[in-house]
């Protein structure tokens, strides 16, 4: 058990000196360009931990947490999904134009919306899913070029002579507003953060990361994912049909990505106008690298995230650039990649240190195996 | 004394893989090194090649002391190794490969003429035919450890190092290979290698260290002063096995139908030419040929892994249009030739590795749902019957010895009851031990009526193990062999055409 503790806590160092890496870097900066790390710190500390801050960070890390989701389904599978930013924008704005032009009854107009959304997004990233598995063009390039497309067909179908309207009392266009019944009702969580509710969305966030974590390890289905992920060659030989494989998992991958943009939808702007957040999809990719594919890493990941990009809304108030939380989280996602390494190394040699120790101390002349047959 | 370890030791999680070895070889001889599976032989080599760092020990070369960092440090000082398991990039030319990490310049560019000149030169010059612009992907296992000895000839090392350089290779070739390092013993050179081949071991070597749970149990034997059962007993402790198969089991129901197959490259040209048998329960087809004439195609036509022409069935059904999956649910189990490329999932515990090609069957699954208690306690058995050895069943398939792994995957196929067993060269690095025990258990299913497909280069093996035997040559059958009768060396005449008259 101890030493399932002490793997754990393993687990969790890299992550945290990663941090703590970048944490060196931006103070190293922030230090160059004339403010005090420290004094910037205590503010976005102070800042972020207010309960307001804490509802912004959360409801930010629940629309991360769907992208970085979304990429790790993908990304388990050795698919590189760039396509999320493209997916999730073109299902948020149809299922936006949908759910503003039906009027149905509470739980139904809510689950029409999603169920749109996540079907635009499957059938997006199906077209990748097919082009690689027919035609083997490789799902990076074509995810790509599909994100320059759907936003082409936003912009295009986003025009009063279309799906558009004008935004009362602004000069904003976007689809026509969402009644009452398709509003996903927001959860007073934190005590103290006023009007500022969480979105009801962070519900399913959590049972979204619940079925990936079953899907993968407790199914059929995901262990053919994982063992293509893996190796290709052996997965085919116990007989994986890999083409259907990349078509389903582009699917599931971008049916994930169609939820990207339901929090901010149901939960505060009812309408997909000109001002709905973009490049989600690419925020998903950092945070799936930092979580390593892994739910809880992916949770932390976005929290991390969602909290650096609110608290440092207080930054701008005392003059700092809050571009400087930009370069955090870049530092970060790279001294993630760099920590894995260090401390998987660190692991091996720890590992080795203990079988020598355990070894001479039980004093067993016999230089064979642990456990294995004499 | 070209090389000289001394005290050293390697431990990884679990397991000291090396004890306080000792290993002197002089320079311009061939020393072998032989033990079971998992006594820490490809460590030691790893070792010696800077691939791993012992936690212990001095290594010194030509008499001077050294430690490496990698690989490249060694092969600064003229040392080259060759794997158990290839090391090649798969989708480069061979070309591309030798060259990889040596790049030859020539102002800015590769000299890429210039390589493949000296490639050539080299191959011919050794026998070793390799066409420096094939693809990897498309070359047989026995090529592709030509192109690894290749690399290490192009690369200029002084020493050699060979991991089980012969054990997907016929004897002919097992005999030019040798020659080949005579040769180069000649001319000063050093080789190491390992094999569990102890008949190739005593006409190659000039000495022999044996190495047995991780510490040298004998060093530097004269190989004139010892025999095999003398080796054997050394190694593990056991006798000789002998692959004899008793009394026939053959039945008249058939097991698998093979009609008309015709497998095509890329190219158009056939590589299977329109192959027909049939094996019965109770029976082993044995097919004898010289690696690269077909039966890598054969039996990736059978699982439905390579598009093919022609007609198969199982146990009286037709399984032409089933796919892979569908064929193995039938029956089929499949010992792979290349077990890193088609048998395990390297990162994967093992007993995700015993799910691997089985995914949809008890104990494995239940409906949709992996079962992993089922698949746990499957494989904590497969590990028993088969002796694999290993710390436990949560370690991953990588940190196996090669011959641990193959019997993991023979355990893994002989499991579920199969109809057939396609096996490509089941006991391909196991030792004399293991190997006898494999056996035991072909013969004993064998007795319940499965139906075996060995393809082997080990003529002993295929002989001795099968009721039927017929010889592959460029893609088609070209001979019945009374396996009763026949020897190995009238069957390895057979196999390379000498009497097709052509
Ligand atoms: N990377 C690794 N991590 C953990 N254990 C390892 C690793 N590599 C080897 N081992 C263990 O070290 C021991 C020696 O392995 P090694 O590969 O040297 O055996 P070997 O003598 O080459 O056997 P074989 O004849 O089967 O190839 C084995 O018990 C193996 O499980
Ligand atoms: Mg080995």
């Amino acid at each position: 058990m101890s030493a399932r503790l002490r793997s754990l806590l393993l687990t969790l160092a890299a992550p945290v000196l990663a941090v703590v890496f970048a944490a060196i870097i931006t103070s190293i900066v922030l230090s160059v360009s004339g403010h005090g790390p420290i004094e910037t710190l205590s503010l976005m500390v102070d800042y972020g931990f207010q309960p307001r801050t804490i509802s912004l960070t959360i409801n930010s890390a629940t629309t991360y947490f769907f992208a970085a989701l979304a990429v790790a389904v993908a990304f388990r599978m050795n698919l590189f999904n760039i396509g999320v930013d493209g997916q999730y924008r073109l299902a948020a704005m149809l299922a936006a134009a949908v759910g503003g032009a039906v009027a149905l009854p509470g739980p139904l107009h809510v689950l029409l919306i999603v169920v749109v959304a996540m079907l635009v997004g499957a059938a997006w990233a199906a077209i990748a899913g097919i082009l690689k598995a027919t035609r083997g063009v490789s799902e990076v390039i074509s995810t790509i070029m599909l994100n320059f497309i759907a936003t082409g067909i936003v912009a295009y179908l986003l025009n009063t002579d279309r799906l558009a309207v004008q935004v009362a009392g602004s000069n904003n266009i976007g689809t026509k507003h969402i009644p009452e019944s398709g509003h996903m009702p927001g959860l007073s969580l934190i005590p103290g953060s006023g009007t500022q509710q969480v979105f009801g969305f962070v519900i399913i966030a959590i049972l979204a990361g619940i079925a990936f974590q079953v899907l993968l390890n407790r199914t059929r289905f995901g262990f053919d994912l994982r063992a293509t992920g893996q190796s290709e060659s052996a997965a085919i030989a116990s007989g994986v049909n890999v083409k259907r494989m990349v078509v389903i998992s582009m699917v599931i991958s971008g049916a994930v990505a169609g939820l990207v943009g339901m929090p901010q939808l149901l939960g505060a702007s009812y309408s997909y106008g000109l001002d709905f957040p973009t490049g989600l999809g690419f925020t998903g990719i950092a945070i799936a690298l930092l979580g390593r594919n892994h739910p809880v890493g992916i949770a932390i990941g976005a929290l991390l995230f969602g909290f650096l990009d609110n608290s440092s809304n207080i930054l701008q108030i005392n003059e700092i650039p809050n571009e400087i939380v930009v370069i955090m989280q870049g530092v970060i996602v790279l001294s993630v990649v760099v920590a894995y390494e260090l401390v998987r190394r660190y692991k091996l040699v720890a590992e080795q240190r203990r079988v020598s120790r355990e070894l001479s101390a039980g004093g067993t002349g016999g230089p064979a195996p642990e456990g294995a047959a004499a | 004394m070209a090389v000289e370890l001394d005290g050293i030791t390697k431990r990884f999680p679990g397991v000291v893989a090396n004890r306080d070895i000792h290993l002197h070889v002089r320079r311009g001889s061939v020393h072998a090194i032989c033990g079971e599976n998992g006594a820490g032989k490809s460590t030691l080599m790893k070792i010696l090649y800077g691939m791993q760092r012992p936690d212990e020990g001095t290594i010194a070369v030509n008499g001077t002391k050294v430690s490496f960092g990698s690989p490249s440090d060694a092969i600064a000082v003229g040392i080259g190794m060759v794997h158990q398991h290839f090391m090649l990039a798969d989708n480069l030319t061979v070309l591309e490969n030798v060259v990889l990490g040596s790049e030859p310049r020539k102002g800015l560019s590769i000299d890429f003429a210039g390589a493949r000149r000296k490639i050539k030169e080299i191959s011919d010059a050794y026998g070793l035919g390799v066409d420096p612009d094939a693809l990897i992907e498309d070359l047989g296992v026995g090529d592709r450890q030509r192109v690894e000895i290749l690399k290490v000839l192009y690369r200029g090392a002084r020493i050699i190092i060979l991991d089980e350089p012969t054990a997907v290779l016929v004897p002919q070739e097992v005999d030019e290979l040798f020659d080949n390092l005579r040769g180069l013993v000649r001319e000063g050179l050093t080789v190491i290698f390992i094999s569990h081949k102890l008949d190739e071991v005593l006409s190659v070597a000039d000495e022999i260290t044996v190495i047995r749970r991780g510490t040298t149990v004998q060093a530097g034997i004269d190989s004139k002063t010892v025999n095999a059962r003398q080796l054997a007993e050394l190694m593990v402790g056991s006798e000789l096995p002998s692959p004899e198969t008793r009394e026939s089991t053959v039945t008249d129901q058939q097991a698998l139908a093979v009609r008309d197959l015709t497998v095509r490259s890329s190219d158009g040209r056939p590589v299977v030419d329109n192959v027909s048998f049939t094996i019965h329960k109770g029976e082993v087809l044995g097919i004898a040929g010289v690696e690269g004439n077909g039966q890598a195609e054969l039996v990736e036509a059978i699982m439905g892994m390579r598009p093919s022409t022609g007609t198969i069935a199982l146990a009286g059904t037709d399984v032409t249009s089933l796919d892979t999956r569908r064929r193995r649910e039938a029956g089929i189990g499949y010992v792979p030739e290349d077990r890193h490329r088609h048998g395990l999932l390297l990162e994967a515990p093992l007993w995700e590795n015993r799910i691997l090609g089985h995914q949809t069957r008890r104990p494995n699954s239940k409906g949709p749902w992996i079962d992993r208690a089922g698949a746990r306690r499957d494989t904590e058995r497969i590990v028993r019957e088969y002796d694999v050895r290993t710390p436990g069943i949560d370690v991953a398939a990588d940190a196996l010895s090669g011959g641990n792994q193959q019997k993991l995957i023979v355990g893994r196929e002989m499991s579920g009851e199969p109809v057939v067993l396609i096996a490509s060269h089941p006991t391909r690095g196991v030792d004399v031990g293991a190997q006898a025990a494999i056996w035991d258990h072909l013969r004993a299913a064998r007795a319940q009526g499965l139906a075996v497909l060995l393809i082997s280069a080990d003529l002993d093996e295929l002989i001795g193990m099968s009721d039927t035997l017929k010889v592959i040559l460029r893609g088609r059958l070209v001979a019945d062999v009374d396996p009763a009768t026949v020897t190995p060396e009238s069957l390895g005449s057979a196999m390379t055409g000498a009497g097709e008259g052509a």
